[in-house]
């Protein structure tokens, strides 16, 4: 076998693909729902207090701005490690999974909290002024004026970070959560070759790979003309 | 004079140490438009804003056809809102919805109308304004003065009692202003009572019933547009009026 | 309350784990060091190749670029780690996180500065060639300058996002903080390292997180 045989065989074997191509699906399928469910829980929560902020009570935008500071500025596997290992002391045993959306859950409201908020900052004071003088109330324009031209604003680095946070499920391996990494793992100790991995890589950019052509189209930016 | 439908009374404003507004007495009888002129940092606007607590009053109190907007808890502010129609400098259309859709929403999320009434009023305002064929378009289509326009039929379809309108040409281009200014003059001659803080001296001395100047905060002098602009009485307001006309 | 406390609380654990941990932050310091200054380095190279005239350059750039921020940094980094060995190229763990998280962080600072870099009008490049400046003397003294003030929160906060990556090279065995920790926490039973890991990271980054919401308050209409 020549070099370039030889490194197509320990990379790319296809044997190894076919026989673990179902495994693999699987592995997809449980990183592309747990992808699901930290979005859903990070924007959620992200967007509420970013609209709590806004009210203006100084003890509740205290906390708000303490967790979106330890969200921001704890790395995940700290948390997750805690968790995961540090919480069955106390009687409380969580599922990895569940572990593993809740980290990563509450990192993404951190930063989807500071971006809304962002966004909030940035509607000029006169669509709060119109809003109000019609008689909407505060929530009323909260809702209707300000928070739809937040969230437009928020979009483009809202998608970035919602791609950097779920790629995170690949933490999910190390408290053994079955995502592609994990899977790939496992397959490469059976098989003692290096084809799983390059599987796992290749089934990460199938999966993220619409995301990132999706901040690119972001990219070209639209804007309201005012 | 008539029935008065806006009434400020020793309406003071501070920011800070900065006196801003210094007791004022101003009634504005139903049907009446007033127009207000004065230099830059007058406090025409905060005059203005007072008038529905966009900027909340000192001391003094502001009266819309006879119920105190400044004593009132902030629920019923919202409600109370709804009798003053406020046109800004800057338009301020949602930018996130057409036309059409600027006019409604109040009218539904604070009068309560159906989407159905409060669309065929917000047509027909738009109507009223030159605009019913731009209902659709979005405030970015829309050129200053189109954009102004439908501000304008934002405030009327709530059916306010009395208008404000703090410079409502003064970020149009000047070909723009004519269009703005006539739908203000149909206001007038439909009978809605009128505040408005302009430049438009011309405007004034076909539309205005009184004309009214301020510097720092007070209202120096008073009188009918003509007497006002041919003979002013105090030494400031024949500075600023030979200032304004070079 | 109190298990609460022994758990996770305990100083007398943290005070007894310390000397791991601080072995721990120091590998932890060398592998920012090593990542975050490459990374710079890498990163504005790649923007330039993303920028270039030529399609050639710029295309690859933007696929390398793409696909590195498509795959997690920890698949990088085990792929490296576990699979260039088969390919005989054998590498130690510290090499495997430098290599895998440089890639992986060139891609991130090569966009942040092609954005900054694309933020500086034309004019800026026109007035320093107009003055006798070669482009390359244009783009260091006159744009480069310009384009990182411009881009200076969303640098501070990529850095940051790299201090906490390296927590990642624990996985590979790489006796870094978060390494350490674990460590620490498998061999007395109880949570207080890892606490205390939690909080050294905390010390150094929650005031980068402040400056980075101080800098970047509004969104860009
Ligand atoms: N929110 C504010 N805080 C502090 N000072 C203000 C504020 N709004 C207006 N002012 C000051 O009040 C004065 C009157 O302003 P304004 O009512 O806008 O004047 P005009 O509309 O006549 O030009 C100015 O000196 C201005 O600087
Ligand atoms: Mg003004």
């Amino acid at each position: 076998m020549d070099g370039l045989d030889r490194f197509l065989n320990t990379f790319f074997n296809g044997a190894i693909f076919a026989r673990y191509l179902p495994d693999m699906l699987a592995g997809v399928w449980v990183t592309i729902w747990l992808a699901a469910a930290v979005i859903a829980l990070g924007l959620t929560l992200g967007l509420l207090l970013a609209c709590l902020r806004s009210y203006g009570n100084r003890v509740v935008n205290l906390c708000i701005i303490v967790f979106a500071d330890l969200g921001r500025a704890l790395p995940p596997l700290v948390l997750i490690l805690i968790m995961y290992f540090g919480l069955p002391g106390l009687g409380v045993r969580l599922s990895g999974p569940l572990v593993l959306i809740l980290v990563l859950g509450f990192v993404l409201a951190a930063f989807a909290e500071e971006i809304f908020w962002a966004g909030l900052t940035s509607v000029a004071r006169g669509q709060w002024e119109a809003g109000r003088a019609t008689g909407l109330g505060f929530t009323q324009t909260l809702i209707h004026v300000a928070l739809p031209q937040a969230i437009r604003l928020a979009i483009p680095p809202l998608v970035n970070r919602v791609l950097a946070i779920s790629k995170m499920t690949a933490l999910g391996s190390v408290i053994g959560v079955s995502e592609i990494l994990a899977v790939a793992s496992t397959a490469q100790s059976f098989t003692g070759s290096a084809a799983p991995l390059t599987m796992g890589a290749i089934a990460y950019v199938i999966v993220f790979l619409p995301l990132v052509i999706l901040t690119r189209i972001l990219e070209h930016r639209y804007a309201w003309k005012v | 004079m008539t029935r008065p439908m806006l009434e400020l009374v020793g309406l003071n404003k501070r920011f800070g140490d900065l006196t801003v507004l210094h007791d004022i007495h101003l009634r504005v009888g139903q049907g009446e438009l007033v127009f207000v002129i004065g230099p830059s940092g007058s406090g025409k606007s905060t005059m203005l804003r007072c008038c529905n607590r966009l900027e909340e009053p000192t001391s003094g109190s502001v009266l819309i056809d006879g119920a105190d907007i400044t004593a009132c808890s902030p629920r019923a502010l919202n409600k109370m809102r709804l009798n003053l129609g406020m046109v800004f400098q800057g338009f301020h259309l949602y930018p996130h919805m057409d036309a059409v859709g600027n006019v409604m929403l109040a009218q539904v999320k604070a009068l309560g109308r159906s989407k159905d009434e409060a669309r065929a009023r917000a047509l027909e305002m738009l109507d009223r304004v030159g605009l019913r064929h731009k209902s659709d378009a979005m405030p970015s289509a829309l050129s200053g003065g189109q954009q102004q326009r439908v501000a304008i039929a934002r405030a009327l379809a709530l059916d306010p009692k009395v208008m404000l309108f703090d410079e409502p040409t003064s970020a149009l281009d000047p070909e723009l202003v004519g269009s703005v200014l006539a739908v203000m003059k149909d206001l007038r001659t439909s009978g809605m009572t009128m505040l408005v803080v302009s430049h438009e001296m011309g405007f004034a001395r076909e539309a205005a019933d009184r004309v009214i100047f301020m510097d720092g905060g007070v209202i120096v002098e008073e009188g009918q547009p003509e007497a006002i602009f041919t003979n002013p009485q105090a030494e400031r307001t024949r500075a600023f009026l030979s200032r304004v006309r070079g | 309350m109190e298990d609460f406390i022994r758990l996770f609380l305990n100083v007398e654990v943290m005070l007894r784990t310390w000397p791991l941990l601080k072995q721990g932050l120091w590998m932890t310091a060398q592998l920012c060091a090593v990542v975050i200054g490459l990374g710079l380095v890498g990163g504005l190279f790649l923007s330039f190749l993303a920028m270039a005239k030529s399609r050639w350059l710029r295309w690859p750039a933007f696929v390398v670029i793409d696909v590195l921020r498509a795959v997690p940094p920890l698949v990088l980094l085990i792929f490296i780690y576990s699979g260039l060995p088969f390919a005989g190229l054998d590498i130690s763990p510290f090499a495997a996180v430098a290599v895998a998280f440089f890639l992986n962080n060139s891609a991130y600072y090569a966009e942040i500065y092609r954005a900054g870099i694309q933020s500086i009008p034309a004019g800026q490049t026109e007035a320093a060639r107009a003055t006798g400046l070669t482009s390359a003397q244009a783009m260091a003294y006159v744009v480069l300058p310009q384009a990182v003030r411009n881009v200076l929160p969303d640098l501070l906060s990529n850095t940051v996002e790299v201090v906490k990556l390296t927590s990642l090279a624990s996985v590979v065995s790489l006796a870094e903080l978060l390494y350490s920790a674990n460590m620490a926490r498998s061999l007395t039973y109880n949570s207080s390292p890892l606490v205390m890991a939690a909080l050294i990271y905390l010390a150094f980054l929650w005031p980068l997180v402040r400056l980075v919401s101080r800098y970047q308050r509004k969104l860009a209409v």
